[in-house]
This record gives structure tokens, C-alpha cells and sequence, in this order.
């Protein structure tokens, strides 16, 4: 734990406290000890004090999708490093996928990383557990075991749970044990060996096509299979117009489903590729789509149909980047940039006010059953202090995280968080606020 | 002009100067000693990740004309085949300072990639099903020498269009050449969203009478991991391009090889309406011009205004 904390004069910003103007924060503890009109609060013995005038203060953000590689492939990320992005990006937790080599599909493998995470993470990291076992989409893990060595859910993420029957025993079992089914939808018949977005772009360029409907029409199936069984399920990084229109019509039945969209595809089009060459580092699945799309994403964000930002943050080493597009492995970071990211592309346009990014970038943690970070008394210390008038080029002093693989690299964003408090510890801070 | 990576890249200009080249290099091709020491002292490089006969042999011998050393590089039997990385690679042949890279590979956007870690001049010659540049310059030429000009010309462009990077670079260069270009092929063998590239896409043969030039894809077997037409048979019996079908007059083109019988008929590709053979003369002298174009013709002042090409004398 860090020594107590003045934040003084920032504007704070929590939608969830009723709070939207400048104030003082005093940290004691690790816990927010008071929140007072600006001036009012003076720092105790032995306290630091930081000065928030002309920045603002938020709720710590909380990531419900990151891959941290850990067990297995620490050449592209560990836990140390991961988390150490998390905090740069002013994420006070986040939620790692179990895909990662062996997998997390056992008991002894999530105590392994969860004893690592402890020792190594800067942030709190929680886990999801695999579905099926190996991923292999075909027999059930432990389910109640996972569950009682800490697995907040569960997902075959990387991979859909292709046999709809599978899903259904998952779905029942989760009865016994709860933990959200988290559920990266792909239909592989339809995505084959896609590598982009079908459309456009890949007609032009004669790379084979993922169509928007291999996503769509599973999560109408697992949406139904989910509400006969009154399950629960959250959809992973949602990408496209029709995805968005099955995740609203379930919500509409009734069915107990959420879902999360990327700053990726909230931010960007299969356009780049044809404007930023290609890039491996816009290499992603889902893909980036089209514009109508994106647009249909930041409407589903806005009306609440997609409950949360994810980063679906995927580190990947530059040699196994460097090849070319169709041998690239998917994915990209994105910790280090959400916030920026959105603040540039969305609320400085007016597109999506600066609330509701704020809610949605911490609205993962009660999905599972994680505490919503608060700006509020006796509230553990979760807090982000950002200057949103602070320009940078994404990547210009190198990066937190093991990988340099992010689909923002080279842009001028707006934003920068300055100082992460992470469960009453300074986890990040920029040399602006220097201690 | 620094590198060729793209039709895209190409004004109508660009086009005609480069083809007007071509047609002064043929004049050397009729000569006994074919050479000019345009390239003397310099190296090109050949690096084909894919089985290729016609576009290899025809690069490599207008880098000879042109009087550069040549090194050919295929993926079977070098250090390629032992899992080394295309940057790799691409680094270590540059450490021979070559003036170009003709680059071939299975994948889209390699040529660009082979841009991004050289120093030398790149020729796309094909990467997976993007394009093929060269090969649509070669027969952008063919049609000039029979037809003059290309505009306002309808051409068909029939097959396998999904698989076809020929396609996707002759839509763009006979567009840009002032033709109109129709798409012909099984639904399932035509991207979605293809029309975006400016051409009509149809599903039948019903409107090629009005077309002035017939071009037949390749049915690529060997690109397909799944059926995507119930038979060839059945391919054969919609959109083969047979005696019937083709009207007196037109040009039939095909970017070889032929799959006799498949998207053509043998009692056309013998007949005096197809270009094939003319099309594969034109790949030497195109491939002379683009090399001249990147190598002589360029950016450099002092050598754009080199001399017409001459013969080289027997040293040479």
C-alpha cells in the first residue's frame, strides 16, 4: 500500500457516485477517506499531495478481456508486464483469458497463475477458466473445481464452443457452479480461413473474407440455447451490425446475455488496410469491419445494448508479427490506449459523452462479479487521474507491454493518464506527477 | 517510379510510357543479338515462393536482354525451405546490393513487405491472390497491338475470380485503359463486394456477344481447399468458352497455363482469335520495360534521359 494521497482540485467524474465536478480526494489507507469541494481537504502528516487542477479524476477502469500468455508464452507478454500496461492505461483490473499453453482447464493451472498474478501484478488480475477441456470444444472442465480455486467464469475464448450441445451442458452446469460463460462466437464453416472482414477491402485485395454473419448467427443460437436454460452468458468483442441487432433482440426476450466491444472495432475499419497498408497489427478476430458496423457498435455502446468496453488486449512477439498478413497471428494490444483512444475518436467529436466511457470502461467488473470501482467514502482506492488535454503518439516512448503490436501505434491520440491508483496502491504514475 | 506493387499505382500514363517501351524493346527482340546494356553491372534478383514457369523464365530473360546479372531464388532448395523468415531472406539477398527484387509469393501484401526491408527496387509478380501487375500490363500491351486502343472496349473477364490475382490487376489496368470490364463467373467463385472495384459482375454468359474481348481465368484447382463448383463438368457446361460461344471477331485471352477443356475448349485455343502465344512474347518485353522504368527510366534525372535502347555490341 502506497502512503495516503491528496488528489486536489481535479474535476471527478463517476457517473455511478453522482459525481461530475471539481473536488478533492484524500486516500488513507487504500481506502477513499473523504470527497470534498476543492480546497477543502488538507493532506495529513506524511501525506503526498498531487495536484489535479485542469485534470480529471475517474473510477480506475476495469478490463474484462486480456491475454497475458502466462502459462507458456511469456516471450509475448508475463504477468509483470501485462499489468504493468493495465496500470499505464489506468485499468485497476482486468480478466484474463485461459488460452494460453497448457491452457487453464485445471484446477492446479489456475492456482499456478493466480499465485503469479499475486506476486507479479501490479493490478489485480482475475481469470476465466476454459469451457471444454484443451479448448478442444468437446468434454467440460471441472467446472465446480475451477470455480472454487477462483475462476470468475468461464470461455474457450481464441475459440468458439462450436457444438451448440456442449454449450448447453456448460449452460446447465452453471446451475451447480455459476461463473459467467464468456463466449467468443465464431462459426468456423463460415469464417474458414478468413483473415480480414468479407467485403470491400477483401475483394480488392483477394484475401479470403470472415463475413459479419459467422458471429451473428451463433450468438442468436447460444442466445437461445442460453435462455431455455436461463443461463447466463456475456458475448465477447462484438464487431458487427447484425451481432449487435441479435445481442438487443435477446435482451428484448428476456435472455440473461451481455456483451463487450473492443476500442478496435468502436475505432477503426477494414478502411485501414486499404489506406495503412497491410499492416499485421490491424490482424485481428474478430476483424476490424465496415463503417456501418463500427457505427451500429457505437450505437449498441450508447443505448446500453453492449454493456462494457473490452480490450481483448493480445500481445504478440514483432517476429511472429512481421510476416506477412495472412500468416500473422490475430490480435492486438490495446490496454495502453483504450482510453485514449476513445477519448480521441469518440467523446472529443461529441460523438459519445465522456460519462458514459467513463461508465463503460468499468461497467466489466459487476458483470463478474468483480466490486465497481467508486470515487466514494471507504470505497478501496481505484482512481485514474488523466489529462485529456495531453497530446501523444501512441508508442513514442516504447510501451509497458512485451509487444508492440497496437492498432493505434503512430496515431496522435488526446488523453493520457497521468497516475493509477490500483486497490490503494500507486501503480503508474507519469513523471508530470512525480512524487 | 521506385517500385511496382500495384496496378493501383499506375497512371494511364504511367501505362503507355511503360508499354511504348516495350514496344521498342520488341524491335530488339527481332534482332540476332537481343541484348542492350542498359543493366550492365547490375544485379536483379528473382525470389519465387511459388511454382511458376512462364512469369519466372520470362522475368529472368529480360533482366539478361537488359544486361544484368541475374540471381534466381525458389523456395525449394534454399534456405527458404529451412524456415527462414521472409525478412530473413529479403535482408540477406540485399546484402548483395541488388537494384530490384522481383519478388513472387502465396501471400497478399508480400511484395509491400519486401519494399518496407530493402533498398532495391520491387517488382510484384504476383503475391497469393492480390495482384499480378506485370501480367496485366503484358496484356494490356497484347490488346494494344491487336486493337490499337482500349477505349470504350467491352472486355469479359470469365472464370474463377476469387482465386484470380490476374483478375483483380486487369480489372484496374484495362479500367484504366478506358475499357469497360465485365466479371463473368459461378456466384460462388466472385467476391463479395467485387463490383466496388468499378466492373459489372455477371453470373451468366448471356451478354458476351457485346464483348470485344473474351479473357478466361484459370480454374486454380491447386488454390481451392473446398468445392466450390459442384463439377467442373458442370463449370464447363455454364462458362466454358468453346467455338459456340465465342463470336467471330473477338479476341479470346488466357493468362495460362490452360486447363484444355475446363475453361476453354481446344477448338479455340488454337484459333486465330486467341492471343495466348502473343501474350506470353509480350511478358519478355513488358518485363524489359518495367525493369528499364524502375532501374533507368526513373526518379534520377541524369538517367531519365537516357538514350533509346540500342543493341549492346557482342562484349556486351
Amino acid at each position: 500500500m502506497s502512503p495516503d494521497l491528496l488528489i486536489s482540485g481535479a474535476r471527478l467524474l463517476d457517473p455511478r457516485a453522482d459525481l461530475d465536478g471539481p473536488g478533492d480526494v484524500l486516500v488513507r489507507d487504500g481506502r477513499v477517506a473523504a470527497v470534498g469541494a476543492p480546497g477543502t481537504l488538507e493532506a495529513p502528516e506524511g501525506a503526498e499531495t498531487v495536484a489535479g487542477e485542469g485534470r480529471h479524476l475517474f473510477p480506475a477502469f476495469v478490463d474484462p478481456h486480456v491475454h497475458f500468455r502466462v502459462p507458456g508464452q511469456e516471450h509475448k507478454e508475463d504477468i509483470a508486464t501485462g499489468t504493468a500496461a493495465a496500470a499505464a492505461g489506468g485499468y485497476c483490473a482486468v480478466i484474463a483469458m485461459p488460452n494460453t499453453d497448457p491452457p487453464i482447464d485445471a484446477a492446479p493451472v489456475l492456482g499456478s497463475v493466480r499465485e503469479i498474478a499475486e506476486r507479479e501484478g501490479r493490478v489485480r488480475v482475475e481469470f476465466l477458466a476454459a469451457v471444454t477441456r484443451g479448448l478442444a470444444g468437446r468434454d467440460l472442465t471441472e467446472m465446480a473445481e475451477l470455480r472454487a480455486a477462483g475462476a470468475v467464469g468461464f470461455t474457450d475464448d481464441g475459440l468458439p464452443v462450436v457444438s451448440a450441445g456442449v454449450l448447453r451442458r456448460a449452460l446447465q452446469y452453471q446451475r451447480l457452479c455459476g461463473g459467467v460463460v464468456a463466449l467468443h462466437e465464431e462459426d468456423p464453416a463460415l469464417s474458414a480461413s478468413g483473415v480480414m472482414h468479407e467485403g470491400e477491402v477483401s475483394a480488392l485485395l483477394g484475401m479470403a473474407g470472415i463475413p459479419s454473419i459467422s458471429e451473428s448467427t451463433m450468438i442468436a443460437r447460444d442466445a437461445q440455447v442460453a435462455g431455455y436454460e436461463e443461463a447466463r452468458i456475456h458475448v465477447q468483442h462484438l464487431s458487427a451490425v447484425e451481432s449487435v441487432q441479435a445481442v438487443a433482440a435477446a435482451k428484448a426476450a428476456g435472455v440473461r446475455i451481455s456483451a463487450e466491444a473492443s476500442p478496435h472495432h468502436l475505432l477503426l475499419t477494414d478502411e485501414v488496410l486499404r489506406s495503412d497498408q497491410l499492416h499485421t497489427r490491424f490482424k485481428m478476430n474478430p476483424p476490424l469491419r465496415a463503417g456501418h458496423d463500427r457505427q451500429a457498435l457505437i450505437a449498441g455502446l450508447r443505448d446500453g445494448t453492449i454493456d462494457c468496453v473490452a480490450t481483448d488486449h493480445a500481445p504478440h512477439a514483432n517476429h511472429e508479427k512481421e510476416v506477412p498478413f495472412e500468416e500473422a497471428p490475430m490480435g492486438t494490444t490495446g490496454l495502453e490506449t483504450a482510453f485514449a483512444a476513445l477519448h480521441t475518436g469518440l467523446v472529443e467529436p461529441g460523438v459519445l459523452p465522456l460519462a458514459l466511457i467513463v461508465e463503460r470502461m468499468t461497467a466489466g467488473a459487476a458483470l463478474f462479479g468483480l466490486p465497481t470501482p467508486r470515487i466514494a467514502p471507504d470505497e478501496p482506492a481505484n482512481l485514474v487521474l488523466a489529462d485529456l488535454s495531453a497530446e501523444w503518439e501512441a508508442g513514442e516512448s516504447g510501451w509497458e507491454s512485451k509487444s508492440e503490436n497496437c492498432c493505434f501505434a503512430g496515431r496522435t491520440l488526446r488523453g493520457r493518464v497521468l497516475l493509477t491508483v490500483a486497490d490503494g496502491t500507486i501503480a503508474y504514475r507519469r513523471m508530470e506527477v512525480a512524487a | 517510379m521506385r517500385h511496382l506493387l500495384s496496378i493501383d499505382d499506375l497512371e494511364r500514363a504511367d501505362i503507355e510510357r511503360i508499354l511504348d517501351r516495350a514496344a521498342s524493346f520488341a524491335e530488339v527482340s527481332g534482332r540476332e543479338i537481343k541484348k542492350v546494356p542498359t543493366l550492365r553491372g547490375r544485379t536483379v534478383v528473382n525470389l519465387f515462393y511459388e511454382a511458376s514457369t512462364r512469369t519466372s523464365s520470362s522475368f529472368e530473360l529480360a533482366a539478361k536482354r537488359l544486361s544484368a546479372d541475374v540471381v534466381s531464388v525458389r523456395s525449394v532448395g534454399s534456405s527458404v525451405d529451412k524456415g527462414e523468415s521472409l525478412k530473413d531472406t529479403v535482408q540477406t539477398l540485399s546484402a548483395y546490393d541488388p537494384a530490384a527484387i522481383v519478388i513472387r509469393s502465396p501471400h497478399v501484401g508480400a511484395a509491400e513487405l519486401v519494399a518496407r526491408w530493402t533498398t532495391a527496387s520491387v517488382v510484384n509478380a504476383g503475391d497469393g491472390k492480390h495482384e499480378h501487375p506485370t501480367q496485366a500490363l503484358l496484356d494490356v500491351y497484347t490488346l494494344r497491338q491487336r486493337l490499337g486502343s482500349l477505349d470504350g472496349k467491352s472486355i469479359w473477364i470469365v472464370g474463377d475470380v476469387l482465386h484470380s490475382r490476374v483478375a483483380r490487376s486487369n480489372v484496374l489496368a484495362f479500367q484504366r485503359m478506358g475499357a469497360r470490364v465485365t466479371v463473368c463467373g459461378p456466384p460462388t467463385l466472385i467476391p463479395r463486394g467485387f463490383e466496388s472495384l468499378g466492373c459489372e459482375v455477371a453470373y451468366t454468359l448471356d451478354g458476351l456477344p457485346a464483348a470485344d474481348v473474351v479473357y478466361a481465368l484459370r480454374m486454380q484447382h491447386e488454390r481451392m481447399q473446398e468445392a466450390f463448383v459442384p463439377s467442373l463438368r458442370e463449370y464447363a457446361a455454364v462458362y466454358q468458352i468453346d467455338r459456340g460461344r465465342l463470336r467471330p471477331g473477338q479476341l479470346l485471352m488466357h493468362p495460362g497455363p490452360v486447363n484444355r477443356g475446363v475453361e476453354l475448349a481446344a477448338d479455340v485455343i488454337d484459333s486465330p482469335q486467341a492471343t495466348i502465344v502473343a501474350q506470353v512474347e509480350a511478358g519478355v518485353v513488358v518485363r524489359m520495360a518495367v525493369l528499364f522504368e524502375l532501374l533507368a527510366g526513373g526518379h534520377a534525372p541524369e538517367v531519365a534521359a537516357a538514350p533509346a535502347p540500342q543493341p549492346a555490341e557482342a562484349a556486351a
